[in-house]
């Protein structure tokens, strides 16, 4: 209730703001040199002190991204990517050695980070939240780190994790998502920079929420992060994911890989909001978010539910999955993806049942406006041993405008008698009636619509953890500004 | 309070309301009463500033004011309601939420004070208890599963709560059986007072039994062909609109 | 060009040597037509499920089989009598091909109205060639896919031409019946058939596919349909081939202003099977309803596959696809639903629901709606599971037998679909298809189905 008063004060306020992450933090950086060759590879796995394994696995990662193409069956256009003309390593000067103390860190960092509503100093962090902050290529600040460490929660950067723990790491990197999968995995495992990792130990309820903040600052950079989080048996983790980038003209490349592994009984929340910067409203520059996201619930019983609100970016390629390996473990996708002026979304998830008993449910809302293009894709799959398995599956597109578009693409493949897949999908407009209602009742044009789209949206905005549910049910109003003639 | 004069309203480019003057006072209650396709519901609707519908001709004015060209939203503000026919559904907003919205979208408009949490709650209280209305009808998602009773009470309740200086019930009596239609009409009578006019557009003279009109039009053919006291209702029960048909062929 | 690669079909390369016994070969716009076909197809290929609308269909039995097409002497092939599908055939109108070729000697002409011309297309391409080269490869576009549609291009050699006459019903359905099979070596066969609606014409066309005896053989069927302003077809299909048999078909409809397209097929047979449909609803007001079930069993794979276009304001569309698969048998569903920008107001509907009997069966549904007017209602749903077993329960409990129960319950579950087929002369034979199709050990007995 207080969150849609806010979205209608945000909508009016933010009238000729409407990026208001759109600052670039003027700060010397060390970079790469131009390009991509296995000398790029070598230089990142060196800046970072890697193993020789590691070195190993993204040079092959590398050698077989030079033999592969895009992928061609999603619903976005763009000109070919010249991967030459970015940069694949960008760290603030003095941040070589992974982050250090707080109090080390460059006042402007700080300042930027304290902009984007995320204090990094010890008496004014966000209360109940573990934040740890990516600036381009590296980890600049992980807070809460002993008060996780007294419980045996590991949550750090995926560069520090491999000298404190490199078993866990090299034991289950690359396991979900292999350095073979798609271009933009491959991609991400030969050159991936920073990102986090997280390890909850057996029996562990993590005690407060976890999350990583990314920003993309230097230009011509794409970012490459890596996360990998694994929840041992009968543990239980809520993880965060903000994201925001500079207004440029150019566009960016984001190709990230997350990779989250479930043991028996445990279980692993991981909720997104993407706010890259869209391009303007001619759709000129604005962040490609290449990203492979994938669960494994490997342990009986064990459940990872992805929500994600997606406002953000001119292209989103992204489909959150769940392996459902484990007997009764359980797989959830929740999403809202918002598209407007000129942004492409080709979104959804693939739940691959593979044990007995296995269940997934997925609600996706989808948004479209503007002259914005949107796909929901979508997999569901029982395997013959999925004895059991269910799925439901509620798929809803709203089109805002004459301009835009707005596609549903489920594929459905059973293999077992006793599985059942339900599956409904509906596409519609806010309808004359809905709007002159609100209106009557004094309710203004766009904030009609917004609380209109907020109630499109609300089982999914349910989902997410308070202080996300507060930030997405803004992005919501703020991202169709201007949609209403 | 309203002043209707010589209204010509087109839709599509057919001419629906052909000349309506109408003139309501402070306090008073006027039913227009009418066959289906007499242009009734135009009319509310162009009150209420709908878009679609082409005014050729005429002016609406209120407490002083030409409405013609105003935003649905700005009347509202200026205190003119419109119970619909038809309420409309808004799954996924609660009641509660859509009328705070709407409360502190007309505060801020007239420039008061929003009402806080606590503020709202009480008034909402208040309401329901003056009009013995459940709260979970508060909670549930905008006429979403509303029975036709249930619709028809909320809009009574929203009336309540937003307070308006001219509530303009469209067809209010429509699909609702005689026990539901009594318990509208009591709340409606409840919020009869002498600062606030009512239109009631009805086609049936029910309604009336349980509202009691100061004065009874009949429109058709997009003209109003009579006005008189509540008696003029009970003669059309008796007679139909026959009579009118006959007037204009 | 040139090697025989799993990719193309052997025959094509003596495509010199049999174009003479085509029919029309003294057409040179025919001529023209078919070289275009063959080159289009040796460029395509046969499609594989590198294609996208191929994803779930591989077409193995032609790459495992050498087909020849057929010869005078195939069509020539005994057979004892007509399968009908319509009960006492007597003065119906009915063609029939055995293996491609036209039997006049099973031919009813039948009592046609006035305005009515049902004819062979071999007879058309004789008699009034201008108005086949008129017709012939106007509805069809030009996607990837299409090379089956190039392949029928250049060898059709047999199917029928329906014309009906602005303002001319016909109330009595017509059946064209394809049988295919009784050779001793692998045949294919390629029909053409053509359908040409005037404004306000009402037309029923009941087209019967259906394999006898033993012998591979490779159907690729192409039908074109133009349906003008405000007039209606109903377009029903039984797929019946046998288990050596690939029946491939793509139809193209035009529907204009007002005008209905009713459409329903039934898939009870063949090894491979791929029936796919697609619709322009070209104006206002135009009508689809398209419609279907498949009964698979053993290792039988069939593939509907449904595209529907609403290029025009209040357009409108309905679907619903049902499916049994029982054994190893897999069906693949894809349905597609494109709205243009021009299309405001359309109404679209779809619903894909499939029953697996066994463990083994595979069920592939791919709905898909992309929409670009945002006056919509669109929906689809897909659900796929087990014969509810609390309903098994019910009906045992009442006293019936597991087996009957079993059957009845597949029965209701087609019922959904099989209402929508609005002649009632072929709803009930369609019906009586479907439970000659179910378990013969519990068939129902006549009381039974009306339930």
């Amino acid at each position: 209730m207080v969150a849609t008063t806010k979205t209608v004060e945000q909508v009016q306020e933010l009238a000729d703001d409407k990026y208001k992450y759109g600052f670039v933090t003027d700060i010397e950086s060390e970079t790469a040199p131009k390009g991509l060759n296995e000398d790029t590879v070598r230089f990142i796995s060196a800046k970072k002190n890697e193993p020789e394994w590691l070195l190993e696995w993204r040079l092959k990662a590398f050698r077989h991204w030079l033999t592969m193409s895009e992928p061609k069956w999603s619903k976005v256009t763009f000109p070919p990517i010249d991967y030459q003309a970015s940069y694949y390593y960008s760290a603030p000067k003095g941040t070589d050695d992974g982050p250090k103390s707080l109090d080390e860190i460059d006042p402007e960092l700080l300042k930027t980070y304290e902009k984007l509503g995320i204090p990094l100093k010890e008496q004014e962090f966000l209360s109940g939240v573990a934040v740890d902050a990516v600036f381009d290529s590296v980890s600049v600040a992980t807070t809460f780190k002993v008060k996780l460490e007294e419980v045996g929660v590991i949550f750090c950067p995926i560069s520090e994790a491999l000298e404190k723990c490199p078993d866990l790491v090299k034991k289950y990197l690359g396991t979900v998502v292999p350095y073979t999968d798609n271009k933009h995995a491959t991609l991400n495992s030969a050159v991936f920079t920073d990102g986090s990792f997280v390890y909850i130990p057996p029996g562990v309820r993590c005690p407060m929420e976890l999350s990583t903040y990314f920003r993309i600052n230097a230009k011509e950079t794409g970012q490459f992060e890596r996360t990998l989080i694994i929840a041992d048996k009968d543990s239980y983790v809520s993880y965060l994911e903000g994201c925001t980038a500079p207004m440029r003209d150019e566009n960016q490349l984001h190709a990230a890989v997350v990779e989250l592994i479930a043991l028996d009984d445990a279980e692993i929340k991981y909720s997104t909001v993407q706010n890259w910067y869209p391009g303007d409203e001619n759709g000129k520059g604005g962040i490609y978010n290449f990203v492979t996201k994938r669960g494994a619930c490997r342990g009986r019983n064990s459940k990872i539910s992805w929500t994600q609100v997606e406002t953000g970016s001119a292209i989103t390629w992204k489909y959150p999955s769940c392996i459902l390996q484990g007997d009764n473990s359980v797989g959830e996708f929740y999403s809202i993806a918002i598209t407007n002026n000129c942004q492409q979304a080709d979104t959804g998830t693939k739940m691959i049942h593979l044990g007995r008993n296995t269940t997934s449910k997925i609600i996706s809302k989808g948004i479209s406006a503007g002259r914005a293009n949107q796909t929901y894709r979508g997999l569901v799959k029982m395997s013959p041993k999925a004895e059991g398995a269910r799925n439901f599956t509620q798929c809803d597109s709203l089109l805002i405008g004459d301009q835009c578009g707005a596609h549903t693409v489920p594929y459905i493949e059973s293999k077992n008698k006793t599985a059942i897949v339900e599956h409904e999908a509906t596409t519609s407009t806010i309808s004359e009636d809905q709007l002159f209602y609100l209106r009557q009742r004094g309710i203004p044009a766009e904030a009609a619509v917004a609380l209109v789209v907020n109630g499109f949206c609300r089982e999914v905005l349910q989902q997410l953890p308070m202080e996300f549910a507060v930030e997405a049910q803004k992005l919501v109003g703020i991202s169709l500004e201007g949609s209403v003639g | 309070m309203l002043e209707i004069k010589n209204l010509h309203v087109s839709v599509d480019g057919a001419e629906i309301l052909k000349g309506i003057d109408l003139s309501i006072d402070p306090g008073e209650m006027h039913a227009i009463m009418g066959p289906n396709g007499s242009g009734k519901s135009t009319l509310s609707h162009v009150i209420a500033g709908r878009d679609g519908y082409e005014i050729t001709g005429g002016r609406i004015i209120f407490q002083g004011e030409d409405l013609t060209g105003m935003e649905p939203e700005e009347r509202a503000a200026k205190g003119i309601f419109l119970a619909f026919q038809y309420p409309v559904e808004i799954p996924g907003v609660a009641n509660t939420t859509f009328l705070k919205e709407a409360v502190n979208a007309i505060h801020r408009f007239k420039g008061e004070d929003e009402l806080d949490a606590m503020q709202f709650v009480k008034i909402m209280r208040a309401k329901t208890k003056e009009l013995g209305i459940s709260d979970d009808m508060l909670k549930r998602a905008v006429n979403v599963g509303f029975s036709g009773g249930e619709k028809k009470r909320n809009e009574i309740l929203q009336m309540a709560v937003l307070n308006p200086t001219l509530a303009i019930l469209d067809e209010t009596d429509s699909g609702l059986d005689i026990d539901a239609l009594k318990i509208v009409a009591e709340g409606v009578n409840k919020l009869r007072a002498p600062d606030r006019s009512m239109l009631i557009i009805t086609h049936y003279q029910r309604l009336l039994d349980y509202i009691v009109p100061d004065k009874v039009h009949v429109l058709a053919h997009g003209r109003i062909q009579r006005t008189g006291g509540k008696e003029l209702a009970l003669e059309l029960e008796e007679n139909g609109y026959a009579e009118f048909d006959e007037a204009v062929a | 060009m040139g090697n025989s690669t799993s990719n193309t079909l052997a025959f094509v390369d003596d495509f010199d040597a049999t174009r003479p016994g085509l029919p029309g070969a003294d057409l040179s716009w025919l001529k023209d037509i078919r070289e275009a076909g063959i080159e289009r197809f040796s460029d395509l290929g046969l499609p594989t499920p590198k294609l996208e609308d191929w994803k779930y269909t591989r077409l193995r039995p032609l790459e495992d089989t050498v087909y020849q097409p057929i010869t005078e002497e195939d069509g020539m092939a005994v057979i004892d009598h007509v399968p009908s599908l319509l009960p006492d055939p007597g003065g119906r109108p009915r063609l029939v091909f055995v293996n491609g070729r036209m039997r006049p000697s099973f031919w009813i002409v039948g009592d046609l109205p006035d305005g009515v011309h049902l004819e062979y297309l071999r007879d058309v391409l004789m008699h009034t060639p201008e108005w086949a080269e008129a017709h012939i490869g106007r509805l069809h576009g030009d996607a990837e896919g299409q090379s089956l549609v190039a392949l029928n291009t250049a060898m059709m050699d047999s199917g029928f031409v329906l014309r009906v006459d602005a303002g001319v019903k016909v109330e009595q359905p017509l059946e064209v019946v394809f049988i295919g099979g009784l050779t001793d070596h692998p045949v294919a066969y390629f029909p053409r058939n053509l359908i040409v609606l005037g404004e306000g014409a009402e037309a029923t066309v009941v087209k019967h596919y259906v394999g006898m005896g033993v012998g591979a053989y490779f159907a690729n069927t192409v039908t074109e349909i133009d349906i003008g302003e405000g007039a209606r077809l109903n377009h029903y299909k039984v797929q019946a081939e046998t288990l050596d048999a690939t029946h491939l078909s793509t139809t193209h409809v035009h529907v204009a202003k007002d005008a209905t397209y009713e459409y329903f097929n039934l898939s009870i047979g063949g090894r491979l099977s791929r029936n796919e449909v697609s619709v322009r609803l070209e104006g206002e007001g135009a009508h689809a309803g398209l419609n279907g079930a498949y009964l698979m069993r053993g290792s039988e794979h069939c593939d509907n596959t449904t595209m529907i276009e609403h290029l025009a304001p209040h357009t409108t569309c309905r679907e619903i696809f049902k499916g049994v698969l029982d054994d190893q048998s897999r069906a693949v569903f894809q349905g597609r639903i494109i709205v243009r920008k021009e299309a405001q107001g359309t109404d679209g509907h779809q619903l894909c629901k499939t029953l697996l009997l066994s463990t083994g069966a595979e069920i592939d549904v791919k709905p898909e709606l992309e929409i670009y007017a945002d006056d919509v209602k669109c929906s689809h749903g897909a659900t796929t599971g087990q014969i509810d077993e609390t309903a098994l329960f019910y009906l045992r409990s009442r006293g019936i037998p597991e087996a009957l129960a079993r059957n009845l319950l597949v029965q209701s579950f087609l019922g959904e679909a099989l209402d929508e087929i609005s002649n009632e002369e072929v709803r009930l034979a369609f019906t009586d298809k479907v439970l000659h199709w179910l378990p013969a050990a519990c068939f129902l007995s006549e009381e039974w189905r009306d339930v």
